[in-house]
């Protein structure tokens, strides 16, 4: 008998795919903007591990999105036609194989940039990624193999219920796993103090080290789902400003509560939606009521009892 | 020949800037030895703890553990051979229940790591009901384990102190580092505390430093005694020699019998 998470993982996953085989019949804007939320909820979830539960702070979500988006696009639109698979197999087969490889080429950024910069506290590792994020977006700008600034077009609309919210479930239930060990407390001690945890034994590097390149790896994957929903790819899609996205929804949801950053992402995905109709106003409505949220509830939007860390 | 002794410091010196905060230090704790530190505020003592445990460099001087050099290890690499610490300002994980707190240090005899987290087989299943139990047998030391699912934080100052050592005994230290682990609580508390220091040295087979203030406590239960004054080690004995050493008495009675 598999543990119970692992059971709920599978629900989930058949959930997902019960509900792909239906999307034919579902309203085509809804599909799209659930489609952006089961994205956003990759992104928020894994950036959960590094900034919520691991107590880093990462500016750099977007950058290693990008290097996954661009990854799995390149496979799909290049080398897909290339092996003259059938339409079924790209999407079941190398599509699923893009995304991985996108997740694992952001790991690989991230454990490029975290190894270095990890040593580096608060302030200063915000500023490392943020700077990373804006080198990989100039990079993506200036390469003519990849679009360059015009960005690229034509990537296959491979991204369906399944994959998106398949892809949610697994990001959610690998970083749960993680931290539901005695081992992956670890992640939490060493948010809390690292001088304790080193002298507990902890080598806190490690556990920052792979918060990071976890974290960066379902990035990646997210950036991957991304490119096929939207069928082309934008530099600027990945600046600054989408960085700050997910960190808001991680801070929104109360920095290191599982349900709440889930619930979070949801929100603020429905939210810039809905404010679209608003045209240029939408940023600021957007950032007023990010204020007051701020304001009123700094410890996060969803942090009553219900959900406290229980001792498992 | 003799068994070398399980810490060794030889002329240890650590600068900031330009304080010399420790000066030519030389001790000695033996394995199973109970060895109080002790002198003014000031003096040296906490540096010197950080020294051991790799959270300072000294700027000259050899510290060595079970005979190897300890320099230049980072501070989990020398918990993993067999020294645990408390800190004088509490450094619990306030956020983790008394329970984690103490399981996360675990750590570097757990069998799983991240793989094993995320497959759960039954051997992960195993490691994590026997962690359990064992935790809470440590936890039961002190009767703890009726707060175990409480947040660190929100326990009371003495039992904060109380769950620090049992997180360290969760190490499998060889040596015990306790930085007045007595500090805040009353005369009866001490008395209860001290007897606990004892009773898990012999349980756990430890050599302990114990650094505290409080001179009866100390001359009451370490076999030897080292003493600091500004950096430097001014005497070393066993309690009684301690007690007529004029140096010491200047130094650190002194200030209250003067
Ligand atoms: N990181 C540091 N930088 C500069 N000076 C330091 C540092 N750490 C300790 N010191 C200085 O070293 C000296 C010894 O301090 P230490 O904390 O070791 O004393 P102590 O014996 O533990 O005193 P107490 O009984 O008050 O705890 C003090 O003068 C202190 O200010
Ligand atoms: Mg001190």
């Amino acid at each position: 008998m598999p543990p119970k998470s692992q059971l709920y993982l599978f629900a989930a996953l058949l959930v997902a795919a019960v509900a792909s085989a239906f999307s034919g019949r579902m309203d085509p804007y809804f599909l799209d903007v659930a489609l952006g939320v089961g994205i956003s909820l990759v992104l928020a979830a894994s950036l959960n591990l590094i900034n919520g539960f691991t107590g880093q702070f990462s500016l750099g979500h977007a950058g290693f999105m990008a290097v996954g988006a661009y990854t799995s696009a390149m496979v799909t639109t290049v080398l897909g036609p290339q092996l003259g698979a059938s339409a079924a197999v790209l999407q079941w087969a190398v599509f699923p194989a893009s995304l991985i490889l996108g997740g694992l080429l952001a790991a690989l950024a991230g454990l490029a940039v975290g190894a270095p910069s990890l040593r580096l506290k608060g302030d200063y590792l915000a500023i490392v990624t943020l700077g990373f994020g804006e080198i990989i977006r100039v990079i993506l700008q200036n390469v003519e193999a990849v679009g360059g600034a015009r960005g690229l077009v034509g990537v296959p609309n491979y991204t369906n219920l399944f994959w998106t919210f398949g892809g949610a479930a697994v990001t959610v239930y690998v970083v749960w796993g993680l931290l539901n060990s005695t081992y992956g407390r670890g992640f939490l001690a060493v948010a809390d103090d690292e001088v304790a945890a080193e002298a507990m034994g902890l080598n806190t590097t490690r556990y920052k080290i792979t918060a990071f390149a976890v974290g960066s790896f379902f990035a990646g994957v997210a950036g991957g789902l991304y490119a096929h929903l939207k069928g082309y790819l934008n530099p600027s899609g990945f600046d600054f400003n989408k960085s700050i996205e997910i960190v808001v929804m991680v801070i929104l949801g109360g920095m290191g509560k599982h349900v709440g950053v889930l619930i979070a992402a949801v929100l603020l995905t429905v939210l810039t939606e809905v404010l679209r109709k608003f045209g240029d106003y939408r940023m600021i409505l957007y950032s007023v009521l990010l204020i007051v949220l701020m304001l009123t509830r700094p410890q996060g939007l969803f942090t009553w009892p219900l959900w406290k860390r229980k001792a498992a | 020949m003799p068994l070398p002794p399980l810490l060794q410091l030889a002329n240890v010196t650590i600068r900031f800037g330009g304080l010399t905060a420790v000066s030519e230090v030389s001790a000695t704790v033996n394995e199973r030895e109970l060895v109080g530190l002790i002198g003014p505020n000031g003096a040296g003592k906490t540096t010197l703890f950080n020294m051991v445990t790799g959270v300072y460099q000294p700027t000259e001087g050899e510290i060595r553990f079970a005979g190897e050099p300890t320099a230049g290890l980072k501070p989990f690499a020398i918990t993993q051979r067999g020294i645990a610490r408390t800190f004088q300002n509490i450094r619990l994980f306030p956020s983790l229940t008394v329970f984690d707190n103490v399981r996360v240090a675990f750590h570097l005899h757990l069998a799983h790591d991240a793989v094993h987290s995320l497959t759960r087989g039954p051997k992960f299943q195993r490691e994590e009901v026997e962690l359990r139990e064992r935790t809470r047998e440590l936890l039961s030391i002190f009767s703890l384990e009726r707060v175990q699912d409480e947040p660190a934080k929100s326990l009371p100052y003495g039992d904060q102190r109380r769950l620090e050592i049992i997180r360290a005994l969760a190490t499998r230290p060889k040596l015990l580092l306790l930085d007045e682990p007595a500090a805040g609580m009353n005369p009866a508390e001490k008395v209860e505390l001290m007897k606990l220091i004892q009773f898990i040295q012999e349980k756990f087979q430890l050599a302990i430093l114990l650094v505290e203030h409080d001179m009866k406590v100390v001359m009451g239960i370490c076999q030897r005694i080292h003493v600091l004054e500004y950096g430097r080690k001014i005497a070393e004995g066993t309690p009684a020699e301690i007690r007529a050493n004029p140096a010491v008495i200047a130094a650190y009675l002194g200030k209250e019998h003067a």
